[in-house]
């Protein structure tokens, strides 16, 4: 029987690694992730938990040991967060390169400076191009579940790339809700153990890690590439064959709410989604057709979900809790390079939220849905605007 | 030193492990790749950062380590090995070894805080600094192992600075003091020593470091056939010294009662050419401090 | 076989040919060092005791011992030198390339 328990996104994801079983943990403590690894360290301390816990001096040492583990097949969890993601950036692109199957918890926080310790998007998003696959979520069940499957869509062999699990900073991380934990003999038999030909062997020595010339750089990134692109139908694969199981799917690369008729779609990752959620069902009974399109993964890019699911809206707005300074947030960024490429001329908006932790009230999204609402009647609104400034800027 | 129940020139394995390669013509850092393989054998997982070793064995698709060899980041050699030594007792294998093999750079400058924590968790790794004393790989720039004196792209010897004013940073013993189960160092110009050390290291239960002094013919202005002999002068001069750390205590294994020509030992090496008399007298001070200090708080097992 | 051989490589037309990720077989060489030699070692084998010195001080490992005497892979060896340099009984010297030529 699986049990339900009353813990926090930090937990969740604790008890989705344990279930899994990972050989190796190298991880090293940064506030919101702290709770993750402690709770790991426990786990192997009262040996429910037969994981190496390696207790590394910074997080590139953690992601390279992590990468050493790797490079023998061996399932590999790591957690990080901002500044720590940030310290292990040269092992983002190694990790993917070398084709590491590593899962890493991200807790999304702000990046210095100024310092803050809560959260935003700007440190994974800074990453987007590192090659992993970046998973976000909004709950502390779909931290768990995402935990357990992001090793499935990690060490699959079409796909042998990094996976980042990223968890909004104190708003999921440090939140307590009920979250139903699944037997261990489920998920050993959904998740068996990982084997691979690729990895090191003394019947079969490799080299590792080599170079390679202008002649055949240019293939390896192709071949990366398109792991990554052709993984889209395996996220959608293990999220169904999840639910088969458990009982819970996501949506695959999207997750779209009442966006069947929605005029007005608000876009955002993460547990900004449960607000827009609230304010949508609060929408629809004024008769006001809102929707909500979540953004499950950002890497592979699901443009063709992203095209589909609003070609009937009138205007869509995008949340970034990021700027890409002197531009726009680069989920916006994405977002519109999908929509050009189908021009049917809806508008888009862009509103950069929630920066250093900053609260996104039910009254800023309806504001949101306000401005879509000014924009297609021609009132004047700036594409991309920051939301809840709190002072007069003269713009 | 010959060391009769151990490996030696008649003993050691016929095999070789790290072949083709693209070093330079009398490489010393490849001859400590290839005689610790040899040592180790082919159960062993090898490490070697960005730099030298990687740059010469490790092009696709000329692949020169017959064993499983891996290139880590420049500062991961010992943060990598850690990861592999995790995942090797994790997965059960039994009978392997785990080593790394990184420069002086990589090692003493970059790599330390890597090298620093695996130490403190006792990872039972093998690592060793092969010490040409400078940045060799990216064109021969100074570390923090490039000694007092030589010239290096980045310390240029000018009218106004003759060279490297610093130091060259006291590893062995930054790292005995983590308290490493075992750490020692060598010269392949003292080849028998150096693969009694790559043995013993072998055997140790936790961490084992070793330091050993590998001239670059290209970056000190050498000729190719050089390495060996002057790898050997350097000890006998006392720039560089052979000892042990283990069981808390610093053994000198080798303690000459008069040294060789410092003079002669710089002088024939491309950077030390422009060394002034004073110069001179200021590194041969500092060797005598140096060996005052060795001579009467480590012991001796004296050759 | 104590010494890896030049293996044939065979330059990938698909995609799917190349390796996944750079993880290729250990000890894959597709080309000799032996051009980059000026002057080539020359063993005398009456002079030879098989101390085996030069073999231990090598950093290629292309010497090896072969009845009771020593002999050289020249298709890797560099030419460096260190071979002749170290060895007591002066039984190796470097000759020019273009001499034997």
């Amino acid at each position: 029987m699986s049990k339900k328990l009353f813990i926090s996104g930090n937990d969740a994801v604790a008890e989705g690694v344990r279930l899994a079983k990972p050989h190796v943990i190298a991880a090293y403590p940064i506030t919101p992730q702290t709770v993750v690894v402690e709770r790991l360290a426990e786990m192997v301390e009262d040996k429910s938990l037969a994981s190496e816990f390696l207790h590394v001096e910074s997080e590139h040492s953690a992601l390279s040991a992590c990468m050493g583990s790797g490079a023998l097949g061996a399932r590999t969890f790591t957690a990080t967060s901002s500044q720590g993601l940030l310290y292990l950036s040269e092992c983002l692109h190694y990790a993917s390169g070398g084709r590491f199957p590593i899962v890493m918890m991200n807790a999304n926080r702000s990046l210095a400076l100024p310092w803050s310790i809560y959260g935003d998007h700007r440190d994974s998003l800074s990453q987007l191009d590192c090659g992993w696959i970046q998973i976000y979520v909004e709950d502390a069940q779909e931290s768990l579940d995402m935990a357990i499957q992001s090793f499935a869509i990690a060490e699959h062999l079409s796909v042998l790339t990094p996976v980042m699990l990223n968890l909004d900073g104190f708003a999921l991380t440090h939140t307590y809700e009920l979250v139903e934990i699944p037997e261990q003999k489920e998920v050993d038999a959904w998740l068996p153990p990982f084997r691979t030909p690729y990895a090191m062997d003394f019947d079969k020595p490799k080299n590792m890690g080599f170079s390679s010339q202008p002649s055949d750089n240019t293939e390896f990134k192709y071949q990366q590439h398109r792991a990554i692109s052709d993984a889209k139908e395996i996220i959608k694969e293990i999220d169904s064959s999840f639910g088969n199981t458990f009982g819970r799917t996501y949506g695959g690369l999207v997750d779209a709410y009442l966006c069947g008729d929605a005029e007005f779609i608000i876009i955002a990752l993460g547990s900004v989604a449960g607000t827009c959620r609230t304010v949508i069902d609060e929408l629809r009974k004024e008769g006001r057709k809102a929707g909500l399109l979540k953004i499950r993964f950002m890497r592979p890019f699901p443009d063709e979900e992203i095209i589909t699911i609003t070609r009937n809206a009138k205007a869509i707005a995008v949340i970034d809790k990021d700027i890409s300074f002197g531009y726009e947030g680069t989920v916006f960024t994405n977002v519109n390079s999908a929509l050009s490429r189908y021009p049917n001329h809806i508008l888009k908006l862009n509103f950069i939220a929630g920066l250093g932790g900053r609260d996104i009230p039910k009254e800023s999204i309806r504001e949101i849905f306000d401005k879509l609402n000014d924009g297609i009647n021609n009132n004047s609104v700036k594409t991309v605007e920051f939301l809840n400034l709190n002072v007069e800027t003269d713009d | 030193m010959i060391n009769k129940n151990g490996i030696n020139a008649r003993t050691i394995t016929d095999k070789e492990f790290f072949y083709g390669h693209k070093a330079c013509a009398g490489c010393g850092g490849s001859l400590v790749v290839r005689l610790a393989l040899k040592v180790l054998g082919e159960r062993t997982f090898t490490v070697v950062p960005a730099g030298c070793m990687s740059a010469v064995g490790f092009i696709y698709p000329q692949l020169c380590f017959t064993g499983n060899a891996i290139i880590s980041t420049f500062a991961g050699t010992a943060s990598m090995l850690s990861g592999i030594a995790a995942a090797a007792k994790a997965l059960g294998l039994k009978d392997y070894h785990v080593l790394g093999i990184a420069g002086d750079g990589g090692t003493a400058d970059i790599g330390l805080q890597a090298l620093s924590g695996a130490i403190d968790r006792r990872d039972k790794i093998i690592y060793i600094c092969y010490d040409n004393e400078a940045y060799m790989n990216t064109g021969i720039q100074k570390s923090g192992l490039t000694p007092f004196g030589a010239k290096t792209t980045t310390t240029p010897a000018g009218g106004n600075i003759r060279g490297t004013i610093t130091q060259k940073k006291n590893l062995f013993e930054i790292v005995a003091a983590h308290g490493i189960d075992y750490a020692a160092t060598a010269s392949i110009g003292y080849t028998q020593d150096f693969l009694n050390k790559v043995q013993k290291a072998s055997k140790v239960e936790g961490t084992s470091f070793i330091h050993v002094f590998a001239p670059c013919p290209t970056g000190w202005g050498t000729p190719s056939d050089s390495a060996i002999d002057i790898a050997r002068e350097v000890v006998d001069t006392g720039l560089w010294y052979l000892a042990e750390y283990e069981n808390d205590e610093f053994i000198l294994n080798k303690n000459p009662k008069e040294f060789a020509s410092v003079e002669k030992y710089l002088k024939q090496q491309g950077r030390f050419r422009h060394l002034q008399e004073e110069d001179i007298e200021n590194i041969i001070a500092s060797r005598d401090r140096k060996w005052k200090r060795m001579r009467e708080k480590w012991s001796t097992n004296n050759k | 076989m104590n010494r890896p051989r030049l293996k044939k490589y065979i330059k990938p037309e698909h995609i799917k040919d190349y390796p996944v990720g750079p993880s290729f077989e250990a000890g894959f060489l597709t080309s000799e060092n032996s051009g980059w030699r000026t002057e080539k070692p020359v063993v005398n084998n009456s002079r030879c005791t098989a101390c085996r010195q030069c073999y231990l001080c090598c950093p290629e490992g292309v010497i090896f011992k072969k009845d009771e005497v020593i002999d050289i892979d020249y298709s890797f060896c560099k030419g460096c030198g260190i071979c002749a340099r170290v060895c007591p009984k002066k039984a190796i010297i470097m000759r020019q390339e273009k001499e034997n030529e």
